[in-house]
């Protein structure tokens, strides 16, 4: 004896899906990240030198693996933010696949750009 | 009982039950409702489901087939068979009465919430009122004006499932196409009724009911539409008055 | 203001500060990439920000947008997911809060140089 079955994975498994879930969790992680990301640049209040010694902290290789994921993540809430903003405001063309196809390139491309040019 | 059998598994009971697993003998052009039947005709009786018309116009087979709502007369096993099982489920969302048949009166109480029915302020005395069917208004709501209650969109939604008192997109896709209804009278008690929680804002764009509804309708669509209407309404009015 | 307009007008401040922050994202993700060259230090940030007024309203403008899009896009993930918690509003008001005071706090440092 179990409980009647529910939504479960195969329900979701599409493609504007993915591209909430996606869009929602880069968005989470990005409000958190925020006030972090002003403390720091709110050091700089602090003028060059004391700006440049608590720049310093982000030598750390979490921190630098963090900037990246979070610069991947702006790219993908960005592209799936214009993509949301497509569906309600733009004339009805589906659910914007091409899109979210689209945007996933451009989160990859802009991470590996990201990695090339921060040497 | 030959190799070529499905293996098919039914839920059976209500909220609470098991899958039964059946062997089904496999046929070309079989469809899971012709499945479902022989199950209840040669293997158990007491197997209970819901069909009509079952040739896709009546909406009544909708179960949930490995997963996904789907109407079961228009679904050929072929298509959806992985290896040679199946799983056959009540549609989500719905409250089951028994085995495959849910109660769907919350489904169609919603319906009503959203104001989803017609009123007119005009009588047999009066002249028609001329609707071009070519106005933008007439085309949006011709978009979604085929739907026929199967509940599909409904049972594949997560907000529904997460949010016991969201009115759907079966019932806000009706609610829009009334919304530009030049004849219809209710708009504000309508836009009301939509907006907030229970309405169109509980909506993410997840797409899931435009990926299933069968007449290729979609409810992401009128739920957009509805957004703008009603937020427009809000901060600035409408041609029927402010929210 | 009952339920639904409250909904529809935060809604609307969403969208439409989305739309603010599409445009400033793009700026922001290519100032990023000419930014990251070479390696990043306190002296080059200051050098392009300090005294720029283009730069300070552009920020400016940035955060007060975040400042309403972020908490309205928390509180309906924390209403969704601990419907019963109360934790929605109070979370995203200190959001809000976080944003615009540390923001503005940021764009004036940086402006500045620390030089007040």
């Amino acid at each position: 004896m179990s409980s009647r079955p529910t939504l479960d994975l195969r329900a979701k498994s599409h493609l504007s899906y993915f591209a909430y879930a996606c869009h929602r969790f880069s968005g989470l992680l990005l409000a958190c990240f925020l006030p972090l990301h002003f403390l720091m640049l709110s050091q700089s209040l602090r003028g060059a030198q004391g700006f440049e010694q608590s720049l310093l902290l982000t030598d750390f290789w979490v921190f630098k693996f963090g900037e990246w994921a979070l610069v991947v993540l702006l790219a993908v809430h960005f592209a799936g933010g214009i993509r949301l903003l497509m569906i309600e405001f733009g004339p009805w063309h589906g659910l914007r696949k091409g899109w979210i196809q689209l945007s996933t390139l451009f989160a990859i491309v802009y991470g590996l750009l990201f990695l090339y040019f921060a040497n | 009982m030959s190799n070529n059998d499905l293996k098919v598994r039914v839920w059976r009971g209500s909220q609470e039950g098991e899958f039964v697993e059946y062997l089904v003998p496999r046929n070309p052009n079989q469809t899971v409702l012709d499945v479902v039947t022989y199950i209840q005709r040669k293997l158990d009786p007491t197997l209970s489901y819901r069909f009509a018309c079952r040739v896709g116009m009546c909406g009544s087979c909708a179960m949930t087939v490995n997963g996904v709502a789907r109407w079961t007369c228009r679904t050929h096993v072929s298509k959806i068979l992985q290896g040679n099982s199946l799983e056959i489920a009540p549609l989500n969302n719905l409250p089951v009465i028994k085995d495959l048949a849910t109660d769907m009166r919350e489904f169609f109480n919603k319906w009503k919430g959203a104001v989803g029915f017609f009123k007119g302020d005009k009588t047999r005395y009066d002249d028609f009122t001329k609707v071009q069917p070519n106005s933008e208004e007439r085309q949006l709501a011709d978009a979604g004006i085929e739907c026929i209650g199967c509940g599909v969109c409904y049972a594949s939604c997560e907000v529904v499932e997460s949010r016991p008192n969201y009115l759907g997109p079966a019932a806000l896709n009706r609610a829009w196409t009334l919304t530009n209804d030049v004849r219809d009278v209710q708009q504000l008690e309508r836009m009301t009724a939509v907006a907030g929680d229970a309405g169109c804002h509980a909506c993410h764009s997840q797409g899931s009911c435009t990926e299933a509804c069968p007449k290729a309708i979609a409810p992401t669509a009128s739920i957009a539409g509805l957004k703008k209407l009603v937020a427009r309404a809000a901060v600035r009015g409408s041609k029927w008055g402010k929210l | 203001m009952s339920e639904g307009v409250l909904q529809a007008k935060l809604w609307y401040a969403q969208r439409i500060s989305a739309m603010v922050l599409g445009l400033c994202v793009a700026i922001h993700l290519g100032i990023i990439f000419y930014a990251i060259r070479g390696g990043l230090t306190a002296q080059e940030i200051l050098g392009r920000t300090q005294g720029n007024m283009l730069f300070a309203i552009f920020y400016e403008i940035f955060v007060i947008a975040c400042f309403v899009h972020a908490p309205i896009g928390m509180a309906n993930i924390l209403q969704e997911t601990f419907p019963k918690s109360g934790l929605a509003k109070p979370i995203a008001w200190l959001l809000a809060l976080l944003i615009l005071i540390l923001g503005t706090t940021s764009v004036i440092g940086v402006f500045t140089g620390g030089a007040i």
